[in-house]
């Protein structure tokens, strides 16, 4: 540093002679570091124990290597050989050998069922000819097309061909009902086949839904705990908190014992005479259930924020629109409720954000038809095992929760999140 | 809110359909969760009341299911309830597992999210902290990010955790973290952190940092501040934040179901199992049994509030 030397004529310094700004700049790079280094451990373990598994969730949606790791010496030979070659002889060798040790290794299933995402009814195709692969002599052709004539379809070879890159967003293109035809083209899937986006928008919807009736609910509470003494409005505040502390297995289960055919509510409902014995309701394991459950699981979100945001309006305000001729309804809709809508802001947002990632109660109360996609989730990843798929739906859904934590953060700011 | 004395007839009306639907509210709130309590006591295996019950006969009412929690799956109900019986309960029965499981791993995951959590949130309450709201908002993200994402990927890592360091070599001598403990308290310590932060960062908020410089001009080492001075000011909020964090772990059945095996069956998995086959009025007793827990830690937590704001001056209006 040349300035140093200069006699400080007019440049404040430090007793040691540094001049005063660049003291005060190390100065405040120390005490930045020191903040950072009480966080970096903290930073670290989140990063192992929740960055990386999300990081390997996303490679899992582009990455399968189903067909290339078992099958090295055919995806060699798509490598070398253009796409649109007829398979020659050692491509029949090598597909034929590959067969062989894959049956060998009991991998020939992984192998049939990943071509057979691309290309449905194949899966039995590599599983039976694999059977009899140990005897397969030269020339491999006649030797294949003998155990299937399946072997010869150029359609087969074309999606062979592209399962063979480990590396493909075709999950994420089954993930949004769409496929590719035999020419790599991007085609919508058959009608019947298309479930991911019409159950992506339903969960957007149900979610909306359950974020607007825990608001209707949510908003005379808030405002009747707003607006009472302290004393009462903390005694009140338990019926809130409790729900909100108790554990969600519990409140699921709770929602089963009372809205059930043979539950509470019916049998209170029958007994009064409201409804006849056959006329029973079904409240649960449909759409209903989830809804009614979810919206009393995440009521206690969308109270805490609008609580916290009407507690410091001064009651003045709207005595002074009624003062000044304001009927009451008039006051609260334009001198009060504006007032609250940093509340309601952030309270929608927070309940629309997990509700829109909910599992547990659609799994235990939404029967058929109140699955959320958390729930194709869970099936792909424990029932069919296409991990891939699951994991390109779940990138979807978190890079739309992350949206909407994005907008969260900037409306509301993540330091204005309470709890209780 | 009081009903103003200039309130028309109409309003009067409105006022009190107001307090009425409110009232109603707050029913759907609670009612659920307070059901749940009679109906564990059902001496028949039903989930409603029976006539016996609503006529309050003795007889209606029974202990059974709180019995089957300790009995099941295969101690005899039928022989002296002696030191040796109880012993065998202690060792094998389900739910007794279960909630040893629970406690212990919630335990640790409490502890290691509360001493990194309250490290961290120190460092973010400093002005100087860098990149404060991009920092937070990762450690907030656990809380956000659904919970079916999280053990989906938690679920591909701990099988072979080292895959990211397989080109030093190191990697084969790392196993895998399914079916283990630390697996599990390592992501409910995860699941648990964004709690730990929101509660001592907001603890935080009203601490006075000339306290710090006032102990560190008297002489006291960093250490000794942080232990004398910060640490008993903020201590009401590291509590609620670990109480949040042993909550969360004690809750919690997604990631279990994912990464966990039969040793580690914690309370929530075995009711999960029970929900979804054969569901009994045992699941009532336990769920009972849980909510006299919350209403316990509910009941901490707000002494804890109470003497923070006492501490920090800011006396309840």
């Amino acid at each position: 540093m040349a300035d140093v030397s200069v006699p400080a004529g007019g440049l404040l310094t430090t007793s040691d002679g540094r001049p005063l700004k660049s003291a005060l700049a190390t100065a405040q790079q120390r005490a930045k570091r020191r903040a950072f280094l009480l966080v970096l451990p903290l930073l670290a373990f989140i990063l192992i124990t929740f960055i990386v598994p999300i990081g390997q969730l996303m490679h899992q949606a582009i990455y399968n290597d189903g067909f290339s790791a078992n099958m090295p010496r055919t995806t060699a030979w798509f490598v070398e050989n253009p796409p649109g070659t007829a398979p020659d002889e050692p491509a029949w060798e090598a597909l034929a050998l590959d067969l062989k040790d894959s049956a060998a290794a009991r991998t020939v299933g992984v192998v049939g069922t990943r071509v057979n995402y691309e290309m449905s009814g194949t899966r039995s195709l590599f599983t039976s000819t694999a059977r009899g692969a140990a005897r397969f002599e030269p020339p491999y052709r006649e030797a294949l097309l003998a155990a299937d004539a399946k072997w010869d379809d150029p359609n087969l070879w074309g999606t062979m061909r592209q399962v063979s890159d480990a590396y493909s967003a075709n999950f994420f293109l089954a993930a949004l009902d769409m496929t590719r035809d035999v020419n790599g083209k991007i085609v919508p899937m058959p009608q019947e086949r298309q479930i991911y986006v019409s159950l992506f928008i339903k969960t957007f919807l149900m979610a909306a839904l359950i974020t607007f009736t825990c608001f209707v609910l949510a908003f005379p509470i808030a405002h009747l705990l707003a607006t009472l003494p302290m004393k009462w409005s903390n005694l009140l505040m338990i019926l809130v908190l409790l729900p909100f502390w108790t554990s969600l297995l519990v409140r699921t289960t709770s929602w089963m014992v009372l809205l059930q055919q043979q539950g509470v509510i019916n049998n209170t409902m029958v007994a009064m005479g409201i409804i006849s014995e056959e006329g029973r309701i079904q409240m649960i394991y449909n759409q209903m259930g989830t809804i009614i459950a979810m919206t009393h699981i995440l009521l206690p979100f969308m109270i805490l924020p609008l609580y916290s945001v009407m507690r410091p309006i001064p009651p003045s305000y709207v005595r002074a629109a009624r003062s000044l001729g304001a009927t009451s309804w008039t006051a609260f809709r334009r001198v009060y409720v504006p007032q609250t809508l940093p509340g309601i802001g952030a309270g929608s947002l927070l309940v629309f954000i997990l509700a829109v990632g909910y599992y547990i109660t659609p799994a235990l109360v939404g029967g058929a038809s109140g699955q959320l996609i958390s729930n194709l989730i869970a099936f792909h990843m424990q029932s069919s095992l296409n991990w891939s798929l699951a994991s390109a739906l779940a990138a979807l859904l978190l890079g739309s929760v992350l949206i909407l934590y994005w907008i969260y953060d900037r409306l509301v700011g993540i330091d204005n999140l309470k709890l209780g | 809110m009081a009903l103003p004395v200039y309130a028309s007839p109409l309003e009067r009306v409105w006022y009190y359909t107001r307090l009425a639907i409110c009232a109603l509210i707050f029913l759907f709130l609670i009612a659920p969760i307070l059901i749940v309590m009679p109906l564990s006591f059902n001496a028949e295996p039903y989930f409603t009341f029976t006539e016996k019950m609503l006529s309050f006969d003795p007889s209606g009412y029974s202990l059974r299911w709180y019995d089957l929690l300790l009995t099941q799956p295969s101690i005899p109900n039928d022989v002296p309830r002696d030191a040796a019986w109880w012993g065998e309960v202690w060792r094998k029965s389900a739910w007794v597992n279960a909630a040893k499981n629970s406690v212990i791993i919630g335990f640790f995951a409490t502890i290691v999210a509360t001493v990194l959590g309250t490290i961290a949130a120190l460092g973010l309450s400093r002005p100087e902290m860098p990149n404060r709201r991009l920092i937070m908002a990762i450690l907030i993200s656990p809380m956000i990010v659904p919970i079916i994402i999280t053990a989906t990927g938690l679920f591909f890592f701990y099988s072979s955790p080292c895959a990211l360091i397989n080109w030093t070599g190191l990697s084969q001598y790392c196993g895998r973290l399914t079916s283990s403990y630390i697996g599990v308290v390592l992501a409910h310590a995860t699941l648990g952190i964004p709690f730990v932060i929101i509660t001592v960062t907001a603890t935080l908020i009203g601490f006075d940092q000339s306290l710090n410089r006032a102990a560190a001009s008297l002489g006291a080492p960093p250490t000794t501040t942080f232990f004398k001075v910060t640490m008993p000011l903020i201590l009401p909020g590291v509590i609620s934040g670990a109480l949040f964090a042993f909550v969360t772990s004690f809750d919690e059945v997604v990631v279990v179901l994912f990464v966990a095996a039969h040793d580690q069956q914690t309370i929530p998995r075995q009711m999960w199992n029970g929900i979804r086959e054969q569901i009994s009025p045992a699941i009532l007793s336990v769920a009972t049994i849980l909510v006299v827990i919350s209403i316990g830690m509910l009941t901490t937590l707000e002494i804890l509030r109470r003497r923070s704001e006492r501490l920090r001056g800011v006396t309840p209006h």
